[in-house]
């Protein structure tokens, strides 16, 4: 058993932290890599990119939003509970280096991926401009950590509550028309990627985008991950999870994430009349 | 007054008892029931007990078949599996997947004029019945040698050279990728062919021998081989499999509704998906379902589209009915369960509705030509007879590559062209000293018991090396 030693409900609740016991896991880990967790016997494998982990410690750290029965089963789980399964580190690290002025934008729970990639490119010695995003200033997270990840942190929400009312895609616009960045690295929902892409493409900036498609093993075994990239299909779990936001088809990842919205829902119902009873 | 001798009647092959057809098409159930222990004697009685066994020679481990055989004819039942055991660590799993008919039966003398022996059924049943009625007693064991072996996927290749390091006292430790041991035999061969109780047992069964297993490690990532040696291990096998999934590469392969044999299996099998929603993991299950390709594993996909409710599941192949690799036990259940053949016949397209999912594909009638490669007549399509077949889940099941996620980060180790790790074929080292290798990630895609001989063949050499040096 993995287990839980600190855990943290954030985004009103809708976005949990947890910090696990994964030594081995830990040891390994480089930023932009993901593990797979599995709650119990009859539980799913869920892919999760790592948010932060602790060599020293032992832990690693990963932040999810409750969107289905998967995760709303691991919000029950408490400190002291544990993950029956944990697989990892799997996928390719971040290609790190120093380039010159690199912009980070993350919207939602992709925040939490890019914080520990946004780290990395600032200890490489680049200046770090950060774009981060939310529907609301409630449902923001990790605004401090982005902030000492960075050098400069641009917060936007979609109802004006905080920051820049408006997209990060009006703030990353900006920001490739002034600051002429070399690199740009975009983790968020698949549209945000989808459009945030569409503009480094504009100015030509290298782009790199962090996916999450559906996933079993994350060993590249079974196929189930493939994402149509330049026109070639790859596995996201071995090929990626990272590639070039340029050359992504990311209608067909939309349509592939939906593959068992109607499975989810079943179960979540279900799972949610049992918590209830 | 001298009785003349009754001439002596033939006793033919005792058929295996099984669920019907169309109720077995409907549940995951195992489909033989086994043999009884009279009708095992009476089968045994069949075995000439040839002095020169030829169907010994025909199997991969050179399992004692006449030895066996004789102790089930004298009801020593428990002798019999420790008999198998010698040879073969895992023969309740053999006798009930081995491709009996092209080994030792295709040898058995009695088949040259009829039918040959059910050794399969045999050995089957001798592993059964130790396993409900045994005493459990564990093999002997030599003395503890010290010396530490890491085993690299938890397949027959892998569980073949525990078992066999582990009797020979070496520290034996099982490295497994997924949450669970077994490899192919957990999220490949479906609980109707092999229950997975069974492979719970046999893998428990090392584990009571003192075999250690070490799941939820992906050798290559979580650890490396070379870490191995550093944390004091002085021999490796590695026996990852095949694991990397072949498509067809024509356009639409990536609408929803479309799987991988792997993935579809995997689900199903590993992750109980046939079991939803009391297990989480969800499965598309389809109502006309189509598998493209005729191996065991596209039988496997096509017999179990048919229990998640297929109203119609086809085998789609390129080839004739003559070149269909599969065993022949498992074409003969798939049709009698109401698969549909479809031969000569070779998708070129896909296609989708509007939410991207998988509506149907486009095909071409094929005919045979000249010999390829591989012996067997090249397909070549016919013009102008494209044709359209209606489809919402399809299953890919044309063989799969060499996965290189091992591969690539242990250096020192030769590979072939198409990524399989190069060995000695006698002795299974690699190129890599301390290494061995044998099963799906050497010979490509191939069947349990080529993957058990090729771990015998590696043990053996990994024992000598321990003893001796490399």
């Amino acid at each position: 058993m993995f287990k839980i030693v600190k855990r943290e409900e954030m985004s009103q609740g809708t976005v949990i932290l947890n910090e696990i016991e994964a030594p081995l896991i830990a040891a390994k880990a480089k930023p932009g890599q993901f593990v797979i967790l599995k709650a119990n016997e009859t539980g799913e494998r869920i892919p999760l990119t790592m948010a932060d982990t602790d060599p020293e410690k032992g832990t690693i750290t990963i932040i999810y939003m409750v969107v289905g029965k998967s995760t709303a089963l691991f919000k029950t789980l408490e400190v002291g509970d544990g993950y029956q399964d944990i697989i990892g580190p799997l996928g390719k690290p971040t290609h790190v280096e120093k380039v010159g002025t690199v912009v980070c934008v993350g919207g939602g729970t992709g925040i939490a991926v890019l914080h520990p990639i946004t780290r990395a490119m600032k200890e490489a010695g680049n200046h770090v401009i950060a774009i981060i995003g939310a529907r609301s200033k409630d449902l923001l997270i990790l605004e401090d950590q982005m902030r000492a990840a960075s050098h400069d942190l641009r917060v936007c929400t979609d109802d004006g509550s905080y920051g820049h009312h408006g997209f990060v895609t009006d703030v990353l616009k900006e920001v490739c028309e002034k600051e002429k960045p070399a690199q740009a690295v975009l983790i968020g929902p698949v549209p945000m990627m989808k459009f945030s892409s569409l503009i480094t493409k504009e100015y030509d900036i290298p782009t790199l985008v962090s996916l999450n498609p559906i996933m079993v093993d994350g060993t590249g075994m079974c196929g189930g991950c493939r994402v149509t990239i330049g026109g070639k299909t790859q596995f996201a779990c071995v090929d990626g999870p990272e590639f070039d936001g340029h050359q992504v088809d990311y209608d067909e990842l939309m349509a592939r994430l939906q593959a068992y919205c109607e499975h989810e829902k079943r179960c979540y119902e279900e799972f949610c009349t049992l918590e209830q009873a | 007054m001298a009785e003349k001798p009754e001439k002596k009647k033939k006793v033919p092959r005792q058929p295996m008892p099984e669920q019907e057809p169309m109720v077995r098409a409907k549940n995951f159930d195992e489909v033989p029931f086994g043999y009884d222990e009279k009708t095992a004697q009476i089968e045994a009685s069949r075995c000439l007990q040839c002095k020169k066994p030829s169907c010994v020679e025909g199997c991969p481990v050179s399992v004692d078949i006449p030895g066996f055989i004789a102790l089930i004819k004298e009801g020593d039942f428990t002798g019999a599996c420790r008999n198998l055991w010698g040879k073969n660590a895992l023969p309740a799993v053999c006798g009930r997947v081995c491709p009996q008919e092209m080994q030792c039966e295709g040898k058995c003398i009695v088949g040259k004029k009829g039918d040959p022996v059910a050794i399969g059924n045999l050995e089957r049943f001798a592993a059964d019945w130790e396993r409900h009625h045994g005493t459990g007693q564990l093999p002997p064991r030599e003395e503890s040698t010290g010396k530490k072996v890491a085993v690299v996927g938890s397949g027959p290749s892998g569980l073949t050279v525990a078992g066999d390091l582990i009797k020979k006292g070496h520290d034996v430790t099982v490295f497994e990728a997924f949450h669970l041991p077994g490899g192919v035999l957990i999220y490949g061969i479906p609980e109707f062919r092999l229950p997975k109780e069974i492979v719970g047992q046999e893998v428990n069964f090392l584990v009571r021998q003192g075999v250690k297993l070490e799941t939820n490690q992906v050798v290559g990532r979580t650890v490396t081989v070379d870490e191995l040696f550093e944390q004091g291990y002085d021999a490796i096998y590695l026996g990852v499999g095949a694991g990397l999934p072949r498509f067809l590469n024509i356009p639409g392969e990536n609408l929803i509704g479309i799987y991988s044999a792997n993935e579809y299996l995997t689900r199903s099998n590993l992750m109980k998906a046939y079991l939803f929603p009391k297990y989480d993991t969800p499965i598309i299950k389809g109502r006309n379902v189509v598998t493209l390709g005729a191996g065991n594993v596209a039988m496997d996909s096509a017999r179990t589209a048919l229990r998640l409710g297929a109203e119609s599941s086809k085998i789609v192949y390129r080839r004739s009915r003559q070149e269909v690799p599969a065993r022949a036990a498992e074409v003969h259940h798939a049709e009698e369960e109401g698969v549909e053949f479809h031969f000569l016949t070779n998708p070129i397209r896909f296609f989708g509705d509007d939410k991207g999912r998988l509506t149907g594909m486009e095909c071409l009638q094929m005919e045979l030509g000249e010999p390829d490669d591989s012996g067997r007549r090249r397909p070549l399509p016919v013009k102008g007879s494209e044709f359209k077949m209606e489809c919402d889940l399809a299953i890919i099941a044309v063989g799969a590559g060499a996965n290189p996620l091992l591969t690539q980060s242990t250096e020192g180790l030769q590979l072939n062209n198409w990524g399989y790790i190069v060995t000695d074929p006698q002795t299974g080292k690699t190129s890599k000293k301390g290494v061995w290798a044998g099963g799906d990630i050497v010979t490509g895609s191939a069947t349990v018991i080529l993957a058990m001989g090729a771990g015998r063949q590696a043990a053996d050499s990994i024992d000598d090396y321990l003893k001796w040096g490399w």
